[in-house]
């Protein structure tokens, strides 16, 4: 295991100097180029002084120079200075992590929880009105679109019953705990609303799987009791494929935050993008992309791994 | 072999009530300049905002547009992105999955860690910022969805073509000196086409997706031109108000995913005489 997974953080090095590549390319072809911030302040600004701006961001080399030089700092973790607020980059996102992180885990959570009793329901009675019932809701919940599903939320629960605030992180002027956990709800609830419909999908198909195995056939007659047989041997196993959908799914989760931080306000790494795409300020946008990308690399590692250590028959080489 | 399929599909009663659907709504929305009771663009400012009415099924806007016709042209707009940027996908995703897979190797190896460059890097975030640098039209819509959306068909067609390319039939063709292209195109990719027509299905369902989402962004088709995305920005505002505007494009885009998807699940059981249809 130790020496696939040392294997597998090379293969790392070479992805991420691709999607680098990839990023970097994008920076060079947007419009405007670097000295654009300095010059859309509308005051007059002297030929001379661009040149310079330019040559001291390096843009006058050659590509392949400045793409060395980029990765060069990159690499110690300067992803470069914003245009809109010349600020350091890694700096404003580090700032906004936590924000996003703690979405991002409070709809992991919930995700999890709600389809593993989905799942489980659905399981112990197919085709019964509750099983009927999270399928016509799984598909329903692949099929929303997330920022409609959002402004309807709002639209219900905030706005007409009152029982939940519209957006934001707190209420202007207090601090208190209970404050911000009404504010996550629901954003929460949007971002885990899709994940729900797939992962309890899955659960449901392993475990009914699992449950007509020889294995548990063999639990049952050797007399253990149906609680025990469920969860000890049942539901062990029928977690195996759906923990690596979950990691899998963790990745895809700065899509949906790119989405749900915008329909609620919520002062993360996705609106963060989003503001810098309309400032057009492209080192933001490229920096929250190349860590979007490392996320998305680490938790395919993480699926493979799990899948690994749940699964003993599994042998990497 | 085609009754076959069609049987199959046919057993999902839900897949054939949403090609009925999907074939309904798209054609009032091809037909839309024809059928719809109002143009598009037709500002009335006598009725403004006004609630679902008999004048106005779907209520009127800001502007006294009439909010059905604009759901018309709107569904007119997404759903032709969506066709297109699904066929544009499932080209290129057949084209570079056939060359890996056929061709092997170091083509092969290329291709595949092309595929996985593209496959990590967060595709909405990566359209975002395409799309702040064209200035978005329908032909740049569906080419950048388009190209973002190829890698899943990739790597299933490339594996397909790595079975099928041992059979006898293909060995057969060789050695009557039939041309690498000609052997792709006529024996191995027709072979690998139900996976692949599965993998379009999806990607209709997928591309208006995303184009909704950059279009509530307001990244998509600009306006005076609508669909179903920007209608729905234009909505948020006034959301409390009027949420006549925001439910009915929300619905839409809804529906035709769910009517997709559906088709997508049906036909890949149709296809799949292994799996234990239900």
């Amino acid at each position: 295991m130790g020496s696939y997974i040392a294997r597998r953080l090379l293969q790392m090095v070479p992805l991420m100097a691709g999607i680098s590549m990839v990023v970097f390319a994008l920076i060079q072809l947007a419009p405007g180029g670097p000295e654009a911030a300095l010059l859309s302040s509308g005051r007059f600004v002297d030929p001379s002084v661009v040149e310079a701006y330019r040559v001291k961001l390096g843009v006058d080399q050659p590509a392949p120079v400045q793409y060395l030089r980029w990765a060069a700092t990159a690499l110690s973790g300067d992803l470069g200075v914003s245009y809109s607020t010349t600020r350091p980059v890694i700096q404003m996102i580090a700032e906004r992590l936590p924000a996003t992180l703690e979405l991002m885990g409070s709809a992991f959570l919930l995700a999890a929880l709600l389809a593993a009793a989905i799942g489980l329901a659905s399981a112990l009675r197919p085709h019964s009105w509750i099983d009927l019932l999270g399928t016509g809701a799984s598909f329903v919940g692949v099929a929303m679109p997330v920022f409609w599903l959002g402004l309807l939320l709002q639209l219900v629960f905030a706005v007409e019953l009152g029982w939940a605030p519209v957006s934001g992180t707190h209420t202007v002027g207090t601090s208190s705990l209970p404050d911000h956990l009404a504010h996550l709800v629901l954003p929460a609830i949007v971002l885990a609303s899709r994940y729900v419909a797939s992962w309890s999908r899955y659960f449901r198909a392993s475990l009914i799987s699992a449950l007509q195995s020889d294995y548990v056939r063999t639990a049952r007659a050797q007399g253990l009791s149906e609680t025990r047989v469920l969860f000890v041997h049942a539901v062990r196993n029928a977690l195996v494929p759906v923990v690596s959908v979950m990691a899998l799914g963790l990745a895809d989760l700065v899509s949906g935050a790119v989405i749900t931080e915008t329909v609620f306000a919520w002062p993360g790494i996705g609106r963060l993008f989003v503001q810098a795409m309309f400032a057009r300020d492209y080192p933001v946008l490229m920096g929250v992309l190349l860590m979007g990308s490392l996320t998305v690399i680490v938790f395919n590692l993480v699926a493979d791994v799990v899948y690994g250590l749940l699964d003993p028959r599994i042998r990497y080489e | 072999m085609r009754a076959l399929l069609w049987r199959r599909f046919a057993r999902h009663k839900a897949a054939v009530v949403s090609l009925a659907f999907f074939a309904v709504i798209g054609a009032a929305c091809a037909l839309a300049p024809a059928i719809a009771p109002y143009p598009f663009d037709g500002i009335d400012l006598d009725s403004v905002k006004q609630p679902p009415s008999l004048s106005h099924w779907m209520g009127t806007d800001d502007l006294g547009r009439d909010v059905l016709t604009r759901m018309l042209f709107g569904g007119r707009v997404s759903i032709l992105i969506g066709l297109l940027a699904a066929v544009v996908g499932t080209l290129m995703g057949t084209a570079i999955g056939a060359a890996a897979g056929y061709h092997g190797g170091r083509i092969d190896n290329m291709l595949m860690r092309i595929t996985d460059v593209a496959y990590a890097i967060p595709t909405l975030p990566l359209l975002i910022i395409l799309s702040a640098y064209s200035r978005a039209a329908l032909v740049s819509m569906v080419l950048i969805i388009g190209l973002l959306s190829w890698m899943t068909t990739a790597r299933v067609v490339r594996s397909q073509v790595l079975s099928i390319k041992e059979m006898d039939y293909v060995e057969a063709a060789r050695s009557m000196g039939a041309t690498d292209l000609r052997i792709l195109a006529r024996h191995i990719v027709p072979n690998a086409l139900g996976p692949i027509l599965v993998g379009a299905t999806l990607g209709v369902g997928n591309a208006i997706m995303v184009e909704s989402s950059l279009s509530f962004l307001g990244l998509g088709v600009q306006p005076p031109t609508p669909t179903w995305g920007n209608m729905l920005m234009d909505s948020q505002a006034t959301m409390a108000t009027k949420p006549w505007l925001t439910l009915f494009p929300g619905l839409a885009i809804l529906l035709i995913v769910l009517a997709v998807n559906f088709m997508g699940d049906a036909l890949r059981d149709a296809l799949d005489p292994g799996g234990n249809g239900r």
